[in-house]
């Protein structure tokens, strides 16, 4: 089962918007939606290692800022004409405070 | 000898006419037209855009002064006619005589003014033509409260007009729902709430008692009792025809000018036709029936057989974001039977009238896509018995094969009417592809098909991709996949229908995609920013990241900081800032950038708000090197040093950026200043450049440097500093208002041509102060420093990571 680690409120982080998580597997990008959900991708995109944390994020989905790939934030897979995965990893928001897998405080997932 | 046409009336159907005529017989008659209007032949049907904002009168006049003059029509507008002499064959206006072979009266008609006290108050008005409409706009509406009188086709237009431009309205109808004559209750009701979420007040059964006020209207008073306040009231309730001058020459008017079916009055050298007419006790009000007398009257004139048999039209509501479809009768009645289709969800109804298996009415509400389907069957008086049970559904659910709208476009003759605005039939357009027009562009251009109203496009295309052979023409592309809506048509859209944040935009307009795409949310953005400064809150989420975060990224994730240098000058102050700020967070390269300031690039994100304060704190502010506005203006040296330098080149430069700083526009806006010819500051190759000389400053406007390089275009010269800035920054408002997202002002200006920007700006000197205006409001707003909000206590954190789990992990 996978443990919860509290990294901070919802309210960090912008609506339509995303802050980034430093973890021992890399940067993290943590993304909000208009409805609040919450999103968990591996903060590089595999085209260029573009922060995904900075693009522009619409409905589920997040565009890189470098050269526009858009990623599917549910699954981590790029949409469109587009071939690449992007890590997702386990979140949840509990009492308006964000969790995220505890994986990510181990040194390299196993 | 030509025979010599008298017209009186410079309307839609006295202009159709003349069109058919002159087409048929460019040289049967000697043409004189008068017109108590001061302009010729617009299109009525377009002035509720006109009035709400969408369009203005230059874009809906039908024949310009060189139509006229090519067909040698002698105008006489302005001189409203007096008498007509039937004995002499002569007419006289205000101004004088004109002798006639063919007399054509198309006077039109008044609007009808109810007669209760106070209908004489100014700001008691009419809408019918220009005039009113300017009154109306004059009026200053915005945030008044306006009284319509009259909930028919006329006054819905007003009062969604009035509406649009900010007024507060209220629609008094007398019946019991709105535009009776052409709506069933249940129809009715749901336009009534259509408008009532669009804020206009609807008070049906209400039946007009006075108008109050002392030195002007006040207010609306019903018999009910109900007083509704005014500053502004319009009487829409009905027309009736001009018939003055009919009547006072004796010819046989009954409640209008009686006409056979030739066109032709008691007198034999007499014609009418339009709303002034009665044929065979009927009036006309709407433009296609006028529009088929137009063509029966030129044919008449020349001595053609014609005959004028009027049919039913159907209506259409010109109101943004209602979408209701009339036609025939719907009155309930012995032998007569309904099918009607409900969702209330969506707001749509659907009711089909039938009497004898054959359709007699159509109306619908909310969705109206098959209206000209059932149309077409009541007008040829299909037997429906066979489809009765999914006849409602429309087209798409008849079984069989889907219905070709190639073969229904192959099967009209070419006689048929496209775009009823302009009157362009399918012949004109199939001749117009021939001769090699095969855009809508160049079809709007050289046809006028689908160019006023635009109901048409669709049609005019697909007869266009008949003409091409089946070559389907795309719909102009929508701006990206999220909506079908063009560019154009969004921002018109945000106007008119005081659309002010992105959700409301992307519900109204019924966009595609939830929360949209990285393509349509920053043109969203600007074009509200743009249309609403002070009500607009920039969504920093529709942003690209380097807007967004006042910063370029580079593609190691870092970024580069530019502090702006006004006109380039700097100062040792300044440039020990730049080093201190250099040192102190490690920047890797410092770099002189090509808009003459400095560019420290390799900063790390959670590092920029510090790098900001401590810029900020040398007087220093953003550069603005990222964004989609106002970058630099590049100035050389000027007389001040320069021994060749003619004027103060560098002062104006930094005047320019003073004003301009901080402004969003549709790409980047890069401005340059020179002293002299010799252009150090190479503005000719900028957005927008000064070039001085002894005797001042010359303006061009259009140049690029980037991945098309092109020279700037001369705009204006002026001896005056203070015209140039002017001049300037109302080109700057024009390019934010009417640009594109993402068009650099030489590509706007490619689309709008030189020619409109210069009557715009350097001709019209009050629309040009007007631009000017309008920008210094929205710098009003936007001229601060984004580095000195982004860096205060609150906001630094939120530069860095929202958590560390590796320091966590460490301990």
């Amino acid at each position: 089962m996978t443990t919860f680690v509290d990294i901070g409120a919802l309210s960090d982080v912008p609506q339509q918007g995303a802050r980034v998580v430093k973890t021992m597997q890399g940067c993290v990008a943590v993304f909000r939606t208009s409805d609040d959900r919450v999103f968990a991708l591996e903060d590089r995109c595999p085209h260029k290692g573009g922060p995904l944390s900075e693009g522009i994020v619409h409905g589920d989905r997040v565009t890189c800022p470098l050269h526009n790939w858009v990623f599917d934030m549910n699954s981590g897979e790029a949409q469109g004409a587009d071939e690449g995965m992007v890590r997702t990893y386990p979140i949840r928001v509990e009492n308006g405070r964000i969790l995220i897998s505890a994986e990510l405080m181990a040194r390299k997932a196993a | 000898m030509k025979k010599k046409l008298v017209v009186i009336g410079a309307g839609m159907a006295s202009g159709r006419m003349l069109e058919q005529l002159f087409d048929a017989a460019p040289d049967a008659y000697e043409v004189t037209l008068f017109n108590g209007e001061p302009r010729g032949n617009y299109n009525r049907l377009m002035l509720s855009p006109v009035l709400s904002g969408e369009k203005t009168y230059e874009d809906i006049v039908t024949h310009d002064d060189d139509w006229y003059a090519a067909n040698g029509v002698d105008c006489r507008f302005g001189e409203p006619v007096v008498k007509i002499d039937r004995k002499n064959r002569i007419v006289y206006s205000n101004k004088g005589g004109a002798p006639y072979d063919a007399l054509v009266i198309a006077t039109g008609s008044a609007p009808f003014i109810i007669p209760v006290v106070g209908k004489e108050l100014p700001g008691v008005v009419t809408y019918r033509d220009l005039e009113d409409t300017h009154a109306m706009i004059d009026a200053g509406v915005a945030g008044k409260d306006a009284v319509v009188i009259g909930g028919g086709l006329l006054g819905l237009e007003a009062a969604a007009g009035m509406a649009a431009r900010g007024a507060k309205v209220t629609v008094i109808h007398l019946m019991g729902h709105l535009m009776e004559r052409q709506l069933d209750p249940a129809a009715g009701y749901l336009l009534q709430k259509d408008l009532e979420k669009r804020g206009i007040k609807v008070h049906c059964k209400g039946a007009t008692k006075a108008i109050l006020g002392t030195d002007r209207a006040e207010a609306v008073l019903l018999e009910d009792g109900t007083v509704y306040p005014a500053d502004l009231v319009c009487m829409a309730v009905g027309i009736r025809p001009e018939t003055r001058l009919a009547n006072d020459a004796h010819l046989e008017v009954e409640r209008g000018i009686v006409v056979d079916d030739a066109m032709r009055t008691s007198d034999p050298h007499i014609f009418a036709l339009g709303e002034c007419v009665e044929h065979r006790k009927q009036l006309f009000g709407l433009v296609a029936p006028l529009y088929d007398q137009a063509k029966v009257l030129a044919k008449t004139l020349l001595d053609e057989a014609a005959e004028f048999v009027p049919v039913q039209t159907a209506t259409k509501l010109k109101v943004t974001g209602c979408d209701l479809f009339s036609a025939g009768d719907f009155a309930e009645g012995e032998g007569r039977e309904d099918i009607v289709f409900r969702d209330p969800g969506r707001g749509i109804y659907k009711r089909l009238v039938l009497q004898d298996d054959r359709i007699i009415g159509v109306v619908m509400y909310g969705e109206t896509g098959d209206g000209n389907w059932f149309y077409g069957m009541m007008k040829e008086g299909t037997d429906i018995s066979e489809m009765r049970e999914t006849l409602i559904f429309g087209p798409a659910f008849q079984g069989g094969s889907k219905l070709d709208p190639m073969a229904a476009v192959a099967a009209l003759p070419p006689e048929a009417e496209i775009c009823g605005c302009n009157g362009v039939s399918k012949g004109t357009i199939m001749a117009a592809v021939a001769g090699g027009a095969c855009t809508l562009d160049q079809m709007r251009a050289c046809t006028k098909a689908s160019a006023s109203c635009g109901t048409c496009t669709g049609l005019v295309q697909q007869v266009m991709a008949f003409a091409m052979g089946g070559e389907v023409q795309e719909a102009p592309a929508g701006m990206c996949k999220c909506t079908d809506h063009t560019h154009e048509d969004v921002r018109r859209l945000i106007k008119t229908m005081a659309l002010k944040s992105i959700p409301a935009v992307m519900q109204e307009l019924g966009w595609k995609t939830v929360g949209g795409c990285h393509s349509c949310r920053p043109a969203l953005n600007y074009y509200l920013l743009a249309e609403y400064p002070l009500e607009y809150k920039d969504d920093r989420q529709s942003r690209f990241v380097n807007e967004r975060n006042h910063a370029n990224i580079q593609k190691d994730g870092t970024y580069s900081v530019v502090p702006r240098m006004w006109g380039g000058v700097t100062t040792p102050d300044e440039l020990r800032a730049i080093a201190d700020a250099a040192d102190k967070y490690n920047v890797p390269m410092v770099k002189v950038t090509g808009g003459q300031r400095i560019d420290l690039l390799g900063v790390k994100k959670e590092d920029l708000p510090h790098m900001w304060a401590d810029l900020n704190a040398a007087g220093m502010v953003s550069g603005a090197a990222y964004s989609k506005g106002l970058r630099t203006v590049k100035t050389c040296v000027g007389k001040e040093f320069c021994r060749v330098g003619t004027q103060d080149s560098t002062g104006l430069g930094i005047k320019l950026e003073k004003l301009m700083w901080g402004s969003w526009t549709p790409h980047k806006l890069k401005l340059g200043v020179s002293g002299c010819p010799r252009n150090c500051a190479e503005a000719t190759c900028k957005d927008i450049g000064v070039v001085c000389v002894d005797s001042g400053y010359n303006i061009s406007i259009g140049g690029a440097a980037g991945m098309e390089v092109k020279e700037t275009e001369h705009l204006a010269s002026t001896p005056s500093e203070e015209e140039t800035i002017q001049i300037i920054l109302a080109v700057t408002q024009l390019y934010r208002e009417n640009g594109k997202y993402l068009d650099r002002l030489w590509k706007w200006m490619s689309k709008v041509g030189l020619d409109w920007i210069k009557a715009q700006v350097v001709d019209d000197l009050e629309n040009r102060m007007a631009l000017v205006e309008r920008f210094e409001i929205s710098q009003s707003v936007y001229r601060t420093d984004p580095w000195a909000e982004l860096s205060t206590p609150a906001e630094t954190p939120k530069w860095g990571p929202l958590a560390d789990l590796t320091l966590e992990a460490a301990e």
